[in-house]
């Protein structure tokens, strides 16, 4: 069984806690902020910055964890516990991937909020 | 017990994540909290030591200042080592959160946060806060700053240490025939006022009052915190009590009231100083033969006829701006040589 882009009972009971405009609010910061991250990984990356490299790889496992995205999550974990060394393995392989993720929970995000 | 769920605390969030800033807000705003944000430990920093926050969540992966450096901080700032910290952090690595726990944090919640979860987290650590603030308002009003601070540094142990200070006794001239001669709440206000007076002239200069029996008073000077120029510390003390029971009898006089006098012994050298009693109720106090030597002056001054009586080891000490009187040498109970006995005169300022 595949993990969903979202999982839907973190997503409903973040929703039940704190309220679904607040939740279509932290969406939209996020969906805002989240491109920054995707970008800073990837310029730590090609710097060759490991502080950085983690700490962007932290906040996307972390707001990925947040939402359900727990797919997204995962790889942003192995991203920060890895570093740059692990990331470097298989060309950046793995950072692409997580890039594609994000687009899917982009997505699926998008589509919640409304909902 | 304060019901910790209906009680409104001012929280600081920290992190440096958007979206677990505003899910913090969010969440501690529904537990009714009122909260503030930071985006990274320097600005956090900066908040804390502008405004009074009863409770820090604080993140531990940021730029700039990490959660780590901010517990540094904190622990080595006397005025913010208590504040609580709740460290929230999907940090990897039990060893990092036996860190902040060592570090001081108070509990480690890991995100996402889970809302009853933190609830109860800030409840117990809110209502463990407040015990503190009480026991050291409790401190703050039966012991002194200085002792206060020395048990909040040091902790409590029982046991003394060597040191060098003066030790004065005083007392008010004539009291219990005057207590008896008024009803027992004029007594108590009379002695109300006398202890605020004598207490700021000693604390002014210093010294700390050990001891409270009746009307009489014993204070240290130089204990529990080294004080260079303890002799002259405790003369001006003594000199200013004088000074402020004159400016009291001004009061006591027109309101028809008898006017009343202290007198003042003090005495300087080495004191065994420290906490004595039991684990439950101790005290500190100073013991010595400078100690003795200090009540036996004060006793002396109704045959001396003089407010302020010292011995030789602080009239050496405190140099010629006081105008001292050798009184010659008396010999005291228990001390196997006459001391010699110097009046200080009240008026003269050293």
């Amino acid at each position: 069984m595949t993990t969903p882009t979202i999982d839907r009972a973190t997503f409903d009971a973040l929703r039940e806690t704190t309220g679904a405009d607040f939740v279509a609010e932290l969406v939209d910061t996020f969906l805002e902020e989240a491109p920054a991250m995707l970008g800073e990984l990837r310029s730590a990356f090609a710097a060759g910055d490991a502080d950085r490299f983690r700490r962007a790889a932290h906040s996307l496992k972390s707001n990925g964890n947040t939402f359900g995205a727990l797919a997204l999550g995962a790889q942003a974990r192995e991203l920060e516990l890895g570093g740059i060394a692990k990331a470097a393995e298989d060309g950046g392989k793995r950072l692409e991937a997580l890039a594609q993720e994000y687009a899917r929970v982009a997505a699926a995000l998008g589509e919640m909020r409304h909902a | 017990m304060r019901d910790t769920k209906s009680w409104s605390a001012r929280l600081l969030v920290v992190d440096d994540n958007k979206v677990n800033r505003l899910l913090l807000t969010r969440s501690l705003e529904l537990q009714g909290h009122s909260i503030a944000s930071a985006e990274n430990g320097r600005i956090a920093l900066e908040m804390l030591r502008r405004e009074p926050f009863d409770l820090l969540l604080l993140d531990m992966e940021m730029p700039e200042m990490d959660g780590f450096q901010v517990l540094e901080q904190l622990a080595a700032d006397r005025q913010l080592r208590d504040l609580p910290v709740i460290v929230t952090s999907s940090l990897e690595g039990i060893d990092n959160i036996v860190r902040c726990i060592e570090l001081g944090a108070e509990d480690y919640l890991t995100k996402p946060v889970n809302p009853v979860l933190l609830k109860a987290r800030i409840g117990a650590s809110l209502e463990k806060k407040h015990l503190r603030d009480q026991q050291k308002e409790l401190m703050r009003r039966f012991a002194t700053p200085e002792v206060a601070q020395d048990l909040q540094t040091s902790g409590f142990t029982l046991g003394g240490k060597l040191v060098e200070a003066s030790v004065m006794f005083s007392d008010i001239r004539g009291f219990t025939s005057l207590a008896e001669s008024q009803p027992p709440e004029e007594t108590i206000e009379l002695l109300n006022t006398y202890y605020a007076l004598m207490f700021d002239a000693i604390s002014g200069h210093g010294g700390v009052v050990t001891l409270m029996m009746g009307d009489g008073l014993m204070s240290v000077f130089g204990a529990p915190v080294p004080l260079p120029d303890h002799e002259a510390c405790a003369v001006r003390a003594a000199q200013e009590m004088i000074e402020l029971i004159g400016m009291f009898n001004v009061e006591r006089k027109a309101a028809g009231k008898p006017e009343i006098s202290i007198s003042i012994g003090i005495a300087s050298g080495t004191v065994v100083a420290g906490y004595t009693g039991t684990n439950e109720r101790a005290t500190y106090t100073c013991i010595g033969d400078t100690v003795n030597l200090a009540a036996r002056l004060e006793t002396h001054t109704r045959v001396a006829q003089r407010d302020i009586l010292i011995d030789p080891a602080t009239r050496d000490a405190i140099g010629p701006q006081f105008t001292v009187e050798p009184l010659g040498p008396v010999p005291f109970k228990g001390k196997a040589l006459a001391v010699e006995v110097f009046a200080v005169d009240p008026g003269t300022r050293g």
